[in-house]
């Protein structure tokens, strides 16, 4: 039961994706090229999310807890700092040069494409090496 | 490569990607974002954990063939790259999210709509160096 809730909801997101047009790279960077082929509706997709997710959080963050776990687990850093902003910025490039974010290159492998293998393959091995690196500056902050 | 401005289909298809992070929200306390759920797929010490990580990412490939079976076509993906470019993306996106905690649907939806400065931060950072690059990848250097 916990795993079929999982499944459902991950279809949910898989199909959400795939409608929304987040699931195709050349939508995707049509609506970064403000200055040539613009297309402008991921930002409706934004827009579509939040419209829910802002009410959406703000009524199931309000329970004691969620319905299978014992506890919300939620991100408690705060800090802005140099790694918050030059990780996001590292991953705007990529997703610049390559059309696909981690969420609308998951749901394409279903398509069973060669080239969202050779996506996804590339996104683990950068999320490894990742690992590698801060392993390496050894610090005492949970991964 | 001209895409159609599709302001319904991306206001729907991002409801129903908020509808699933609301969801996980309330049954398991966790953010829908797709960086956090593939990291932890890569560490193999919580086996229930790794389960439920598992079942989301395969409902989440599941997506393109409920579209099929909703609209009779798989979704249209076109990646106007090369292979090569491909790869090189997904490595570099692997590594920034990685730096920058999360990715489009992580900070983008689910912690802007917590209204966490630093999902907000990431969130403008990203969407900037992604339109700085296809600007520099289609109009100065290529097209």
């Amino acid at each position: 039961m916990r795993l079929l809730a999982a499944l459902l909801i991950g279809l949910i997101f898989g199909l959400g994706i795939s409608i929304s047009g987040m699931i195709n790279p050349a939508k995707v960077l049509n609506f970064f090229d403000i200055a040539g082929t613009w297309d402008p509706s991921l930002a409706f997709v934004m827009v579509g999310a939040l419209c829910v997710t802002i009410p959406g959080y703000r009524l199931v963050l309000k329970r004691p807890a969620p319905v299978m776990e014992s506890g919300f687990h939620l991100p408690d850093t705060k800090v802005i700092d140099r790694r918050l902003v030059l990780g996001s910025a590292t991953f705007g490039i990529g997703w610049g040069i390559a059309g696909f974010c981690p969420g609308g290159a998951l749901p394409a492998l279903g398509t069973g494409r060669v080239d969202v293998f050779l996506f996804v393959a590339a996104l683990i091995g950068g999320l490894l090496f990742a690992r590698v690196l801060q392993s390496r500056v050894a610090t005492d902050k949970p991964a | 490569m001209e895409t159609e401005f599709t302001p319904w289909a991306a206001l729907g298809g991002g409801a129903l990607i908020g509808l699933s992070a609301v969801l996980l929200m309330a049954f398991y306390g966790r953010i829908m974002g797709a960086t956090g759920i593939l990291a932890g797929l890569l560490r193999f010490n919580d086996p229930a954990d790794w389960a439920l990580r598992a079942a989301l990412v395969i409902g989440m490939t599941a997506g393109p063939l409920a579209y099929l079976a909703l609209n009779g076509a798989i979704p249209a993906i076109d990646l106007p790259v090369s292979n090569l470019e491909v790869v090189i993306g997904g490595l570099i996106v692997g590594v920034g999210v990685s730096y920058g905690g999360g990715c489009t649907s992580g900070h983008g939806v689910c912690g802007i709509a917590r209204g966490s400065l630093r999902s907000i931060v990431a969130t403008g950072v990203f969407m900037t160096t992604a339109i700085v690059t296809v600007f520099v990848t289609r109009h100065l250097i290529g097209g």
